[in-house]
């Protein structure tokens, strides 16, 4: 592994309050660009990663040496094009990839926080993250976007912000996360408790990960990325390397030996602690009880322009959860779209090559840069 | 674009706010867009026509009238339109009162079963009426509630909803498309 050490880093100075009651402050943002911001800094657009990504989104990731997480989507001459658009992506705080959580250093007792750090959520999240519009001095974003957790930071940015992003993209994500949610993250944190080596979350003192904890955690949560009949249609009862099965426990299966592979590789750029508080700070989102239990109001003050999009086989952010959010913005008229978009891909759709899905957001982004331009003409 | 579509606009005032119900490729949207108001969005349950919509840079949401309509507030647009697909739905009926109840003004057009050539149609050949509005045949149209210009207006003078009903019997006849603009 590379040095995560040398990631770029905005340090915050400012303190931020934190929902738990907590105060934080010198802490380190991790974050990348691409892409380049215009004199008139109009073509920033901010993209939000879900619970497993980080700030390397297009290119190559420094640290894993694997292709950004939506490289599909963005880069030169991509869907968003980064010889036109300048892209912005942090690492949330609570994460591994730079940015404040678990694994840094507490100051009271110079060892890891492990899990004396603070509980965070999706709103600290994205608070903290607003701090790099000041540091490119963008006064409005063009854009913001996320798929799932990213989804729910667009969501909880546009009301904490109303006013500082021209359009929002939030994809197969929620407003409120339904107790299925809840119970499937909460297997995975079970998941990574119930190993030995996980010692209360203090397991860096005794150079011992929770790498089974968290690889079964992943193997779960994947499951839930895909849908029944991309299984399916990739997998079926295929035999692993062999021709029969062989009546033991090895991965006779296919499928398998691919969750276990997927388990894996997660654990080798993944902390285990950061699974545990990024889960709970998904868990903890209710947009509409923040408004009590009227999403529309968390919009009320906005005139961001909004496309929502959910995809047809995803059922752990179904198209229903997403069209209520719609429903909120139509209700109180807003300006929003909204698009199902046909993929046997699950929930993962939103980070793989589903051209409908790709042009729907170059389409959307690059109509409104021009009315945005036609207007200031 | 469709001579419909020409006098659709022209009923739409400069700057209201519109929403196309049912709105297809967006062909519509897009003309009233660029030559009438900014303010307009569609609904459009095709996903391909969704995406035809989005190219054309135009808000649309993709959603089913008989079931979406219900998410809009009361008198939220100045016009709704509804082109050619009143009689394709369910329960029509439903559709127009959801209709006058989101938009101030509606306007709704439909394929006018007394035109005189249906008419000639049906009572020469004997069979159902194949037009170039009402291009299919009995098995596979997706026309549910075919309806006539008069009947249209009788419903809407029922129902006590405003309706311009000159010269009902000439237009009855003669024109193969009934265009109106209703309001409670």
């Amino acid at each position: 592994m590379n040095d995560i050490k040398k990631v770029k880093k905005l340090i915050i100075d400012k303190p931020l309050k934190l929902d738990c009651g907590q105060t934080i402050s010198n802490f380190p943002l991790a974050y990348e660009t691409y892409g380049k911001l215009n004199d008139k800094k109009d073509n920033a657009i901010l993209a939000f990663h879900a619970l497993t990504g980080d700030q390397f989104a297009s290119g190559v990731n420094p640290i894993t040496n694997k292709e950004g997480w939506w490289n599909y989507l963005i880069g030169p001459g991509k869907a968003i094009d980064t010889q036109k658009y300048f892209v912005i992506c942090a690492n949330v705080i609570g994460g591994c990839m730079g940015s404040y959580g678990p694994s840094n250093i507490n100051p009271k007792t110079n060892k890891n926080f492990g899990t004396e750090f603070p509980v965070i959520t999706i709103n600290d999240m994205v608070n903290a993250q607003y701090h790099l519009l000041e540091f490119f001095k963008i006064k409005k974003l063009f854009s913001v976007l996320g798929g799932s957790m990213g989804g729910m930071q667009v969501l909880q940015f546009v009301s904490n912000f109303p006013n500082k992003s021209e359009t929002a993209i939030p994809i197969a994500c929620t407003h409120s996360h339904s107790a299925q949610n809840i119970a499937l993250n909460e297997l995975g944190r079970q998941s990574i408790m119930a190993d030995h080596n996980w010692a209360n979350g203090f397991y860096e003192e005794n150079s011992k990960s929770p790498d089974k904890g968290l690889a079964v955690a992943r193997m779960a949560a994947h499951i839930t990325y895909l849908s029944k009949k991309g299984l399916q249609e990739k997998f079926g009862r295929k035999l692993q390397e062999r021709d029969d099965l062989k009546f033991g426990f090895d991965a006779d299966f296919q499928i398998e030996s691919y969750l276990r592979h997927q388990g894996s590789v997660f654990v080798d750029r993944f902390d285990a602690n950061s699974y545990l508080y990024i889960t709970r700070a998904m868990d903890y989102f209710d947009l509409s009880k923040q408004f009590d239990g009227n999403l529309s109001k968390a919009f009320e003050k906005t005139n961001t322009k909004f496309f929502i999009i959910s995809f047809t086989s995803d059922w752990l952010y179904p198209t229903s959860e997403n069209r209520e959010i719609v429903i909120a913005l139509n209700s109180i008229g807003k300006d929003v779209g909204f698009a199902e978009i046909t993929s046997d891909k699950g929930h993962d759709s939103f980070l793989l090559n589903v051209p409908d899905f790709l042009n729907t957001i170059k389409n959307f982004l690059n109509t409104s840069y021009n009315k945005l331009n036609e207007k200031r003409i | 674009m469709k001579k419909e579509f020409n006098t659709i606009a022209s009923l739409v005032e400069k700057k209201s706010k519109v929403l196309d119900v049912g709105c297809g490729d967006g062909e519509l949207m897009k003309y009233i867009n660029e030559n009438i108001t900014n303010d307009i969005r569609g609904l459009e349950i095709s996903k391909s026509n969704v995406q035809k919509c989005v190219a054309k840079g135009l808000t649309v949401i993709e959603g089913d009238a008989e079931k979406d309509l219900k998410q809009f507030p009361n008198s939220s647009f100045d016009y709704v339109i509804l082109s050619q697909t009143l009689q394709a739905f369910l329960d029509p009926e439903n559709v127009i009162s959801e209709l006058l109840r989101v938009g101030k003004k509606a306007i709704v057009t439909i394929p006018n079963f007394g035109y005189w050539k249906v008419r000639i149609h049906l009572l020469l050949r004997g069979t159902m009426p194949i037009t170039k509005d009402l291009p299919n045949e009995w098995y596979n149209t997706p026309n549910l509630h075919m309806c006539t210009i008069k009947d249209f207006v009788n419903y809407c003078n029922k129902k006590n909803i405003k309706i311009n009903s000159k010269n009902l019997s000439y237009k009855n006849l003669f024109s193969q498309l009934g265009i109106f603009v209703i309001e409670k």
